[in-house]
């Protein structure tokens, strides 16, 4: 029997001061699937988002990769285990260095791990094509270009190291229609050939439901809420 | 196209070439004074050299003329020249100092910032600790320690103007380290280093540097209370506030221009730089810069 492969938020509980925003959740993304998240506003979802990211430390509970605890959050955890779960935020203006462009905000996690410089250009040209930004648009920084154009810079940024699970909070809903359908056509075609697990957060049901192969409701993934 | 042939050519060339849109005057004069005083400082030892200890007792107290152009003190001695040797001094004591604060209000900002927690409380308890002080009775305190000298009074100044510096750099950085940006960087495996100089210093830097500059006026006035207050340098040295304290005794005897000249370029120089500074502010807001059309 091998490992699981999946990515495992077991039993977690986050609370800013006294208000608990998750108890005691139990979210599973598993491998070769997308898994819709559902929830009021305030539910918790990005919070969840960030701790499945390794981002934010959970008061109790766990995160796993692929079987392995993770200990620690952000810096603490090892590299090759932080870039195997990528973020795709809301806003792409708060999560785009407004310095660089957006070449060089593709390029940034490569060059974060020591790439070689060519095998950097050969994979930012590679991903620009595949979320459709011209030659023209990859020399912008980003306030130069549209929120949509962003975005797709952002989703290459998050595909750059391959990584095996990908967290949308709500990626789509600043987008107009085109580059939404367009940002979700790249999600799914990568889920499929690189067998990713998704997880994706979204007000939009029509989107949700076409999109997700499960759906999950945060308010009934609590332990105790009855 | 009309006004473009109705301008002064000379004018009109002078603003394209430098950008400049009217209301930026100001700006170019303040640029202008700014060189003259440096370049001024820089050059005066070997154009008109100034023999620091010499008096001339046949020619106290002369009215400004064509031969002293900011008439001479008690003791004979030409006001426009020790003047210009005084604001090499203050220059050079606020530049230097202003670096000094910055250095160190960076370093304890950042660490502050970078690390958190209680860390950062005690450090900036420290500070505001610090901040509780008169600051011009702190750098006398410095000064009084030391003996007096160009490097004592530059102590004094820059021990004492590093909170304010810090106190940027350190919300800054709290602010700038909670932005998606940083979170993205980190997911993407930038380590902490990483995540300082890719995505942090470049962000603060530019005001660190606006900090600085906004910090040598105040330094240069400093520089001149603590000579006034006679903990400066030694007073057969030109420095504009070693000149003011000793203009004060011929004032009472009817000599108005010794301390005239020495207080005027430090009114100008110093406002000079902090109009340049205002701008550059102007220039770091995107809010103003919007409005400026920049």
């Amino acid at each position: 029997m091998t490992s699981p492969e999946h990515l495992l938020a077991d039993e977690v509980t986050v609370g800013y001061g006294r208000q608990v925003v998750l108890d005691g959740v139990t979210v599973r993304v598993g491998r070769d699937e997308t898994v819709g998240l559902r929830g009021p506003s305030g539910c918790g979802k990005s919070t969840l988002v960030r701790v499945l990211a390794l981002l934010h430390r959970p008061d109790h509970g766990q995160v796993s990769i692929d079987g392995t605890p993770v200990h620690g959050v952000r810096y603490a955890v090892p590299v090759d285990l932080r870039t195997r779960v990528a973020v795709l935020f809301q806003s792409p203006r708060a999560a785009a260095d407004p310095r660089l462009s957006l070449d060089d905000l593709i390029a940034e996690p490569l060059r974060a791990v020591r790439t070689p410089e060519a095998t950097v250009r050969e994979r930012v040209a590679e991903l620009a094509d595949l979320v459709g930004l011209t030659a023209d648009l990859r020399g912008r920084r980003p306030h130069a270009v549209s929120d949509g154009q962003l975005q797709r810079a952002c989703l290459a940024r998050a595909l750059v190291h391959r990584p095996d699970y990908l967290l949308c909070d709500e990626a789509t809903a600043m987008l107009d229609a085109s580059t939404q359908a367009h940002v979700a056509a790249v999600i799914r075609d990568y889920q499929r050939t690189q067998r990713a697990g998704v997880l994706v957060i979204t007000h939009d049901q029509t989107l949700l439901d076409h999109w997700s192969d499960r759906i999950v409701d945060l308010a009934g993934a609590a332990r105790a809420r009855t | 196209m009309a006004d473009l042939a109705t301008r002064p050519p000379l004018l009109h060339l002078a603003r394209s070439r430098l950008r400049l849109r009217p209301g930026q005057t100001g700006v170019v004069i303040a640029g202008l004074v700014l060189l003259v005083a440096v370049v001024g400082s820089l050059l005066a030892p070997l154009v008109w050299p100034l023999d620091q200890s010499a008096v001339a007792l046949d020619q106290t107290r002369l009215a400004p003329s064509w031969t002293h152009l900011a008439g001479t003190d008690d003791l004979g001695r030409d006001v426009a020249h020790r003047a210009v040797y005084g604001l090499r001094v203050s220059l050079l004591v606020g530049a230097v100092a202003a670096l000094v604060a910055t250095v160190l209000g960076g370093v304890v900002g950042g660490i502050a910032g970078m690390l958190g927690g209680r860390v950062d409380r005690l450090l900036m308890r420290m500070v505001d600790t610090i901040a509780a002080m008169p600051h011009l009775l702190l750098g006398i305190f410095i000064v009084a320690m030391l003996r007096p000298s160009l490097g004592a009074v530059i102590a004094s100044v820059g021990l004492t103007h590093w909170l304010s510096t810090a106190r940027i750099v350190r919300s800054e950085l709290l602010s700038l380290r909670t932005r998606p940006f940083v979170d993205a960087a980190i997911s993407g495996g930038a380590g902490r280093f990483r995540v300082l100089t890719r995505h942090l210093l470049p962000h603060v830097l530019p005001r660190l540097a606006l900090a600085t500059t906004l910090m040598i006026p105040h330094a240069v006035w400093h520089e001149t209370a603590l000579s006034f207050l006679g903990l400066g340098l030694p007073p057969h040295l030109a420095s504009l506030g070693n000149m003011i304290n000793d203009g004060q005794g011929s004032l009472l005897t009817g000599a108005w221009w010794a301390s005239l000249a020495p207080g005027a370029v430090i009114v100008v120089v110093t406002l000079a730089i902090a109009v340049l500074a205002a701008r550059w502010r102007d220039r770091l807001d995107p809010r103003v810069r919007a409005e400026l059309h920049l």
